[in-house]
Formats: structure tokens, C-alpha cells, sequence
């Protein structure tokens, strides 16, 4: 049964814990790249919060949500993203590379490597405890990973147990996925022969029904299934990203990318000044659409449903948010307190 | 001559062989407008286009499989690994097909792949790996590995003007870490030329890449301590190496210390050390030692890392031993 209250609960403290990491990043706590699942939330909830016990996780780069709403402990989770000994993973893999034995999840930084995991969970599950099933997790981008293609094919000869969920930010990094994806993607997975279907992955109202429809194919022993959802990276590809930066100063950062192009106009080149001015044209155009897309609040999927509840009822959510603040402000300074005891 | 980051210099030796040679082109995800992970190639897509800049899927054996098409029939490759970690995801591209045309076909393929690699920037197990080992290994490639913004333009433009396959090495902690003045007029750095860092007749330090810097580092201390001038010869080509400058450093010094960030086993120091005792057997006072990148993946958390890493302390260490022994 869908509910949207405990959905919430779910979606909010994912939202809260990720914004204290995010802190303690710019803070220059946490060392490295920092990649945040803020605005996938609702594709994380619609989906862990529908899974069985023995069901399997592969994550990519962005397993925070999915784990946090799986309820592997975030006190664990925080000192691994610290380099902490006592973390998740001994400190030994940091955001990327996260494994939970009694969860069943395990998460790689290599992208496209989500899915011939799941695929071999899958298999696994079938022999050991049939009805189970296997997510995996990806990125548009990873879409074009042959490694992810190969276990597509793989999931459907073999009728594996495998649910394929593609998070569709339209961007990989600073590339437009559109600019170097053949095709649509979702007549590309059907052409597997695997089931594939999509809606907007800020609407968890909408995801819900889908991944259950979806996880009851798979249970029955269909084989795989694909959901497509869109999604936007509200704190873009990683913590400190140049192109929220575009977003921020649209006009600082569009003169910084445009000029060593309008310092060539002027130079001698075998290209014509023709095609460097279209080449100008593309990338205001470009340049536009990223800031564009990053501005969209109602792709926010936690100040979607957080609208929907104020509107039922106030003083319910007011009260179950602070219950969550309380609970998250106390994880973070207990890891905190705990690390400057360990540091003298 | 102007003041150039170690990062500066590859992005103009690309620029400058691209401006040259209409045939060189670039690959590789995100080298486009936004200029790549960590700003090497910035501009280039202004100046040069869609056509000679292409911004890739995250497709990394498809990209070394284009690269070997497009050089077959005349073009000149430049294809990027975002990290030299995802190297593995093009593995059979590049070792079955690159590696072996030559030999099999009689045909060149004038092909560069750049791989930033290198630990010490905290990027955990699959971002700071160095695997130029495994291509050593492979019959049929050149492999380089800079660590001077010098050696870093004069070996890509060697590479990008050569006729084969050549794995760049370049190391991601040097980036913005290591500038010197760079000569205004065009320069190579011919592949397969060790350069003599440090000069000394106690021992030597072999070494390249980011440990070259640790290395003479260790060198002046220990000049300073014990009184010893120690050698650091800095390989600068790993495939083919200098097996000339190797021969001499071990008659003139006598003591050999090899260090590299790559692990320990079937690193590339286990393959000199076997040259030299093959070779240069008599010559020795004392057994050749090593200092390397231990045997486990390259751990996340800063003080694991470096734990891992042939950090100064670990060089001087070995190094005391050596001139002891
Ligand atoms: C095999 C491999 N190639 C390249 C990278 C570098 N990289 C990390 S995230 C990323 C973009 C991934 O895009 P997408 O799959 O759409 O996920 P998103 O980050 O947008 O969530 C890239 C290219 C990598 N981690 N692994």
C-alpha cells in the first residue's frame, strides 16, 4: 500500500542526511569527489520501500538514498564518506565504493557496472531463494556502457530476476546525454526483449504503482523489467559543480566558456568564421539549457509531496519533520563528538 | 620561455600538435565544451570544433575501437580516459587489437591514449590507480610516463607525432602541483630516454612520475644527513626504458633502489631489477631494493592512503638501508 506520510518520512531524512554530508564536504571534512542523491529521492523510495527481505541492491555513484531508506545505519554510512575506520567499509572506500552484507548492497564507482552485478544476484536469488529480486541502479549515461547492454541481453535469455532502473538526469557529467545517445531509450531496452517503461522520477506518486506493477512481473518469474525515470541533480554532478556554477552566474561562466571561442573569431584558421559563429550559437544554447534545467523546483521531489502534506495537514508534518531533524542533528554530532575523541 | 603547470603543458602540446596536424583529433567523455574532468583540454572544443574535439558516451572500449578505425585510415587519435582506472573497461581494444596489428598486419596505428592516473588525491579505489604495468607487459605498445611539465609536452608531442600506439601516463596529483619555464619554440622529448634528475655516486634512485619529486627530495636530505650523493634517474619511458642509462647508473653507483606508486608485484621495478642483474650482475655492492605501492587496492580513507603509498618516509628509509648494506 502506497503511504505518501511514510513515503515522506523516508524521502526527508535521505534529503536531511545528504545536506549535512553536503556541509561537511564544503566544510573540507570529506576528501574527494562528493556524489549526492539529492532529487532522486523519490525514485529511491518508491522503490527500496517495496522490497522483501533477501532482495538485492547494486548502487552506482549515488547510493546514499537507497541505502539510507534501506536502513543501513547513517552513523555508519557518515564515517565511511569521513575515511573513518570505524565506517561502513573501514574507511577503505569512501562514498563510491559501499557494500552492506545484511542489505544485500553493494555499490561501484565504475559506471554501467550495476547491472551484470545485479544480473549475477539475480541469479544467485533464483537458485537460493526464489522471488527475490535484484535492482540495479544506473545513470542516462551508463546507458551506453557496453558492460550494462550486455547484462540487458543476459537478464532477458536467462528470465532473470532483475529490476533495471535508469535515472535520467538528461547530463553525464557535463555532457548532454541526447548528444551522444542513439535512439530512444526505452524502445532500445524493449528491443531486449525486457518490458520497459517510464515516468517522472520526482513524482513519487507516479513511480509507485510502476515499480509495483513491475516487481510483480519480476516475482512471478517474467524476468527482467526496466523503468525509466527523469530526474534532476539538484546539487548537479558532484558537490561544487561547475555547471550549477552556470546556473548560479549564468553570465560570468557563459563569458569564461565563450571567449577563448571569440578570441579565435579573430584568429587564422582553415575554419570559416561561419562555423566558429555557429559553433558560438551552440554554446550559448547549451550553456542556457543546463542553467534551465536546474531551475525547475517542482522537479524537487521532496518539496513536491512536502506541498501535497502541507496541504493536508500542517501540524502533522511539522511535527514528524522535527522528529527527523532531531534524529539526524543527533547522528551527525554523535559522529562528530566520537571523531574528535578519536583524533586526541 | 613562459611559467607552465604540469597540466598546462599537456593541454598545449595537444593544442600546438592539433594546430600542426589537421589529422590529430581528441576523444573522450566530457573533453568538449566544459574542457574535461580536470580542465586538460579547455578550449580546445572552442577552437577546434565538433569535428576534432568529440565529446564521447561513457563507452571506453568503444572509444580505443574508434580510435583504432579512424588511425587505420590515416588520422591521428588522441583518446582520453576520463581516469586511467576505466583503462580496464578498454582492455581487449587495446591489448588484442592495438597492440597486435603491427605485428600481425604490418600496418601502424598512430594512436595516443591519455589515462590521468596517480593516488594522493583521495579519489578511492577506482580513481587512483596506476596500471601501466599491464601494458608494459603487452607486446606491441609504448608506454610513457612524465614527470615534469617539460617531459610532459615533449613526450605527447613525441607520441602524437609517432607512428604507434602510446599510453600517457599522466599523473592527476602533479596536475597544478609542478610548473617551470617552457621554452616558447616547439620541443620534443624522444620516447624511450631516461633523463638523470639528480646527479651522485653513492646509489641510485630509480623512479618516475610523481616519485621522481619525492625521490630527489629524499636525495638532498640524505646529502645534507649522511653526506652521500645519491643519483635519482627518472625513466620518463617505461616501454621502451633506457636500458643505456640503467647500465651506467649501476657501474657508476653500485646501489640500485627502484621506486614506483603502482604495486609492488609485477610492477614494472620487478622487470629492471631482473635487467639488471641479468646484465649488470658484477657490478652490484648490494641487493637492488624496492619501494612501491602495497600489494591492495588504493584504500580511500586519507591515512590508509598513505599507508599505501612509497611515501619520502618509506624512500628514506630503504634508501638508509641501501647505502648500509
Ligand atoms: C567506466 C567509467 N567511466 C567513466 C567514469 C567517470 N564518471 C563518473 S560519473 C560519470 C557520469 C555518469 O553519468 P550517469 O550514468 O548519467 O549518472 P549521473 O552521474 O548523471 O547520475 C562519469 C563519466 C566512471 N566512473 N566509470
Amino acid at each position: 500500500m502506497m503511504d505518501l506520510w511514510h513515503i515522506y518520512t523516508h524521502m526527508f531524512r535521505s534529503r536531511l542526511f545528504e545536506e549535512a554530508v553536503a556541509r561537511a564536504w564544503q566544510a573540507g571534512r570529506i576528501m574527494g569527489e562528493m556524489h549526492s542523491s539529492i532529487g532522486e529521492e523519490a525514485i529511491a523510495a518508491a522503490t527500496v520501500l517495496q522490497l522483501k527481505e533477501g532482495d538485492a541492491m547494486l548502487l552506482d555513484h549515488r547510493g546514499t538514498a537507497p541505502l539510507v531508506i534501506r536502513g543501513v545505519d547513517m552513523a555508519l554510512l557518515y564515517r565511511e564518506f569521513l575515511g573513518h575506520p570505524d565506517g561502513l567499509c573501514g574507511g577503505k572506500g569512501g562514498h563510491m565504493h559501499l557494500f552492506s552484507r545484511p542489505h544485500l548492497a553493494a555499490s561501484s564507482g565504475i559506471v554501467g557496472a550495476t547491472g551484470p552485478l545485479a544480473a549475477g544476484f539475480a541469479l544467485a536469488a533464483k537458485r537460493l531463494r526464489p522471488g527475490n529480486v535484484a535492482l540495479a541502479y544506473f545513470g542516462d549515461g551508463a546507458m551506453n556502457q557496453g558492460m550494462l547492454l550486455e547484462s540487458f541481453n543476459l537478464a532477458a535469455a536467462w528470465k532473470l530476476p532483475v529490476l533495471f532502473i535508469c535515472k535520467d538526469s538528461h547530463w553525464a557529467i557535463t555532457t548532454e546525454t541526447e548528444q551522444v545517445t542513439g535512439g530512444n531509450l526505452i524502445e532500445r531496452v524493449r528491443g531486449f526483449g525486457i518490458p520497459a517503461e517510464y515516468a517522472e522520477g520526482w513524482d513519487v506518486e507516479r513511480l509507485w504503482p510502476l515499480v509495483q506493477k513491475a516487481l510483480v512481473h519480476i516475482r512471478d518469474g517474467k524476468g527482467p523489467f526496466f523503468i525509466h525515470a527523469t530526474c534532476v541533480h539538484l546539487e548537479g554532478h558532484f558537490l561544487g559543480d561547475p555547471l550549477i556554477r552556470v546556473f548560479r552566474h549564468p553570465l560570468k561562466e557563459a563569458r569564461k566558456l565563450t571567449s577563448p571561442l571569440l578570441a579565435a573569431l579573430s584568429l587564422k584558421s582553415s575554419d570559416s568564421v561561419s562555423h566558429r559563429k555557429e559553433r558560438l550559437e551552440y554554446l550559448l544554447k547549451t550553456i542556457g539549457k543546463a542553467a534551465k534545467q536546474r531551475r525547475e523546483d517542482d522537479k524537487d521531489p521532496v518539496k513536491r509531496l512536502r506541498k501535497k502534506l502541507l496541504a493536508e495537514n500542517k501540524n502533522r508534518l511539522k511535527e514528524v519533520e522535527q522528529q527527523i531533524r532531531t534524529e539526524i542533528d543527533h547522528i551527525i554530532s554523535q559522529v562528530e563528538r566520537y571523531e574528535k575523541e578519536a583524533k586526541r | 620561455m613562459a611559467v607552465k603547470t604540469y597540466l598546462d603543458a599537456i593541454h598545449d602540446a595537444i593544442e600546438e600538435e592539433m594546430r600542426r596536424d589537421e589529422n590529430v583529433f581528441l576523444m573522450g567523455e566530457d573533453v568538449g565544451l566544459y574542457g574535461g574532468a580536470f580542465k586538460v583540454t579547455k578550449g580546445l572544443f572552442q577552437e577546434f570544433g565538433p569535428v576534432r574535439v568529440l565529446d564521447t558516451p561513457i563507452a571506453e572500449s568503444a572509444i580505443i575501437g574508434v580510435g583504432i578505425g579512424t588511425a587505420l585510415q590515416g588520422f591521428r587519435p588522441i583518446c582520453e580516459m576520463q581516469f586511467a582506472d576505466f583503462i580496464s573497461n578498454a582492455f581487449t581494444q587495446i591489448v588484442n587489437n592495438a597492440a597486435t596489428f603491427y605485428w600481425r598486419q604490418g600496418v601502424k596505428i598512430p594512436m595516443v591514449i591519455r589515462a590521468p592516473s596517480g593516488g594522493n588525491v583521495h579519489g578511492g579505489p577506482f580513481h587512483s590507480q596506476n596500471p601501466e604495468a599491464w601494458f608494459v607487459h603487452s607486446p606491441g605498445l609504448k608506454v610513457v610516463a612524465p614527470a615534469t611539465a617539460y617531459d610532459a609536452k615533449g613526450l605527447l608531442k613525441a607520441a602524437i607525432r609517432d607512428d604507434n600506439v602510446v599510453l600517457y601516463f599522466e599523473n592527476k596529483y602533479l596536475y597544478r602541483r609542478i610548473k617551470e619555464d617552457l621554452p616558447e619554440e616547439d620541443f620534443i622529448v624522444e620516447i624511450g630516454r631516461a633523463r638523470l634528475a639528480r646527479d651522485g655516486e653513492a646509489a641510485t634512485i630509480i623512479t618516475y612520475s610523481a616519485q621522481v619529486h619525492d625521490a630527489i627530495k629524499v636525495a638532498d636530505e640524505i646529502a645534507e644527513e649522511e653526506g652521500k650523493e645519491v643519483a635519482v634517474l627518472d625513466l620518463r619511458s617505461l616501454m621502451p626504458f633506457d636500458k643505456t642509462m640503467i647500465l651506467e647508473q649501476v657501474r657508476k653507483t653500485n646501489r640500485i633502489l627502484i621506486v614506483h606508486e603502482d604495486h609492488l608485484t609485477g610492477g614494472i621495478g620487478g622487470e629492471i631489477s631482473a635487467f639488471i642483474t641479468e646484465h649488470a650482475f658484477e657490478y652490484l655492492d648490494a641487493p637492488i631494493m624496492r619501494v612501491a605501492g602495497l600489494d591492495i587496492p588504493v584504500p580511500f580513507s586519507p591515512p590508509l592512503e598513505k599507508h599505501y603509498l612509497p611515501t619520502k618516509e618509506k624512500i628514506k628509509d630503504k634508501l638508509k638501508k641501501l647505502l648500509a648494506y
